[in-house]
């Protein structure tokens, strides 16, 4: 049977990690992620599984990325100066092909920034962060209920892609308390990745059959092979012919792509005959449905648009809307419009993009963005 | 073929070494202390970095590991709590150990978590072409230090034994029956255990230093080191400029992975009805 209780958001987020299989988990305390780790250090030995604070957030990283090569489901809670020190291991994780869960409850940046703030700034930095091109899986809950359900998405995908993914939420959410209905354990689908591999005979890591994703059977399991961040080839051994940069790089960077429709979520709301759609993400969307639903009420026309992925970006989705709309608001607790600058390079100036980006720590407001909607339906802009 | 030769990923060799290299020497001995201990070539995994020490252990036929540069301990440490009942060796070398990872490698021994760590000290950057590290002497040459280097040389065995290692020792590739010995010891031994191998670069670092010879360097490994038993026979003077060799630190203390599942009533895989 399912039940209603009153959760927070980070813990919501713990306590799904160990519904989707989390067995080590490797942290560093940072403000305003680290009941993540409290929790889990105190309710993972109970599910068969270890906690440990490490001396860094690297170390942080470094530790599950090892626990996953050894076969385990591991992740790492953190937000903004964290996951930076992260980023050259996260863009390891991507190219050795190694699960592991990130979670980045965004604060206030740059620098130490605002450790009680929330903000929407490690958009890019998520996928650009590190060094060189890898694919990435980045999800945006917008409300305690969904950073449960999408902490057991990103473990799934994790697994099923052997790619990192990293739940983007945000001070906001992290802290926030709601009521939130959680289903039967046993009712999520929960996914663990490929242990079919040929006998170590005929095993090569990295040369991937029609899925294009490697089976990487756990280290230390019964088969002999090395893993490496290096340009490697199929044997997984460093190897720099410039055939094989070529086909390491291009495989690793376009293996996501034939999984689109099973990786790319987003929540719409159309009107008939609407020319304005307005387009947020993570706690953000909040407000900004309100307000949607406001003008609506005032008898504007406007649709919504929620990417719950953020990368892979949904290019179809955003696509779509710019054919029907004339303007685009993106809403964003940012300053340069992150998310606006990826929707106008898809989009290449079908639509109009307007920005309404708010830094000042505090969450946007219903009135604001109604206000913003009313000026746009009004050609104020 | 030689019995050893399993232990090898035989398609790799010839290796990347430069000729005269030291650290050939040390991976060896390894092998043979894994061989002499008779370790499940499928359960003992392999954790290496970057640099030249980082790169040679991708030679050996084991489940191996080469991450970022100065993290090897890290994942050292997941692997191990995924799972304990692996053997985890860790092959580094000057940067990986002392400089770039020198955090973990105070807390890797200060948790006493069950690795053991192999620290190739050649005292230069090889595969960078040359430059200081913290292990370099001062007043010799290196490509970043071309007015002589001026910081004093780290002793990454003082330092692991200051933050809590079980077990410590340093040998050299002149005394290899010696090195054998130390590493079947440190892998046998229960806890966080490090050896220390003083190694030659002839390449990047005896080209600098006007002794490029290999075999004068090797010597030079001898000269430059004493066992605590010689030392303890001499006066503290003629012991400024040497180097201890030996089991330097042998002691007991809960291994961190066993005093994890002890205090938390550690269950291995519990359903979570």
């Amino acid at each position: 049977m399912s039940k209603k209780v009153l959760m927070q958001g980070n813990q919501a987020v713990a306590e799904a990690a160990l519904v989707a299989g989390v067995k080590v988990v490797a942290g560093y305390p940072i403000t305003p992620s680290t009941e993540v780790i409290e929790l889990l250090s105190r309710k993972l030995p109970a599910h068969g599984g270890r906690f440990i604070q490490m001396e860094d957030e690297i170390a942080s990283i470094g530790t599950i990325i090892g626990a996953s090569a050894a076969g385990k489901k591991a992740m790492t809670a953190t937000s903004g100066p964290g996951f930076s020190l992260m980023q050259e291991l996260l863009g390891y994780a991507a190219m050795v092909e190694i699960p592991i869960v990130i979670y980045n409850a965004q604060r206030v940046g740059p620098s130490t920034g605002g450790a009680t703030k929330p903000q929407q700034g490690d958009i890019m930095q998520t996928k650009w962060g590190s060094h060189g091109e890898s694919p990435r899986i980045a999800l945006c809950p917008s409300s305690v209920e969904e950073a449960y359900n999408l902490t057991i998405t990103a473990f799934n995908l994790s697994e099923k892609y052997m790619v990192p993914v990293v739940i983007l939420a945000d001070e906001l959410l992290a802290h926030i308390r709601e009521s939130i209905t959680i289903p039967e354990s046993d009712s999520f689908e929960i996914v663990n990745r490929r242990t079919d591999a040929p006998p170590q005979e005929e095993y090569l890591p990295y040369k991937v059959d029609d899925t294009g994703i490697p089976v990487l059977p756990p280290l230390g399991g019964g088969y002999r092979y090395n893993i490496s961040g290096m340009i490697h080839g199929d044997n997984g051994i460093p190897n720099l012919t410039p055939a094989i940069i070529d086909k390491c790089i291009r495989r690793i960077n376009s293996k996501l792509d034939k999984y689109y429709d099973d990786i790319v979520m987003v929540e719409k709301m159309e009107e008939e005959g609407s020319k304005i759609t307005v387009l947020a993400y993570g706690s953000t969307a909040r407000p900004a449905k309100g307000a949607v639903k406001m003008a609506i009420e005032n008898g504007i026309k406007v649709d919504f648009i929620r990417p719950i992925t953020i990368w892979p970006f949904p290019e179809r989705e955003v696509r779509e809307i710019a054919r029907r709309a004339d303007k685009i608001l993106v809403l964003e607790m940012n300053f340069e419009g992150q998310v606006a600058g990826l929707v106008r390079q898809t989009i290449e100036g079908e639509a109009e993009v307007v920005q309404l980006n708010k830094i000042s720590g505090l969450p946007f407001y219903i009135e604001e963005i109604y206000n913003q909607i009313i000026k746009i339906d009004r050609g104020e802009k | 073929m030689s019995k050893l030769d399993k232990y090898l990923r035989l398609d790799q060799f010839p290796h990347f070494a430069c000729s005269g290299c030291g650290h050939g020497i040390a991976l060896a001995s390894m092998v043979r202390a894994i061989d002499k201990l008779g370790l499940n070539q499928n359960t003992t995994v392999m954790v290496c970095a970057i640099g030249c020490a980082g790169r040679l252990p991708i030679c050996l036929n084991f489940p191996s590991i080469r991450t970022p540069h100065g993290r090897a301990l890290t994942v050292a440490t997941g692997i191990k709590l995924a799972n304990p009942k692996l053997k985890v060796i860790v092959f580094m070398g000057d940067g990986d150990a002392a400089a770039i990872g020198g955090n973990h490698l105070i807390h890797a021994a200060r948790r006493n978590i069950d690795l053991t760590a192999i620290i190739a000290i050649n005292e230069i950057y090889g595969m960078t072409g040359g430059q200081y590290a913290p292990t370099t002497k001062p007043g010799h040459f290196a490509s970043t230090a071309p007015f002589g280097m001026i910081e004093p040389q780290m002793d990454a065995c003082k330092l692991v034994e200051a933050a809590g290692a079980t077990f410590v020792a340093r040998g050299g590739i002149y005394h290899v029956v010696e090195l054998d010995k130390l590493i079947i010891k440190a892998i046998s031994h229960k806890g966080f255990s490090v050896v220390e191998v003083l190694t030659n670069c002839p390449t990047q670092f005896g080209r600098r230093n006007k002794n490029s010879k290999p075999s004068e360097m090797i010597k030079n490994i001898k000269e430059m080191t004493i066992t605590k038993e010689q030392a303890e026979k001499l006066p503290k003077e003629e012991l400024e400029h040497k180097l201890l060799r030996g089991i330097l630190v042998e002691k007991e203390r809960p291994e961190y992975i066993e005093e994890y599942d002890r205090i938390t009533n550690f269950k291995e895989e519990v359903s979570l009805k």
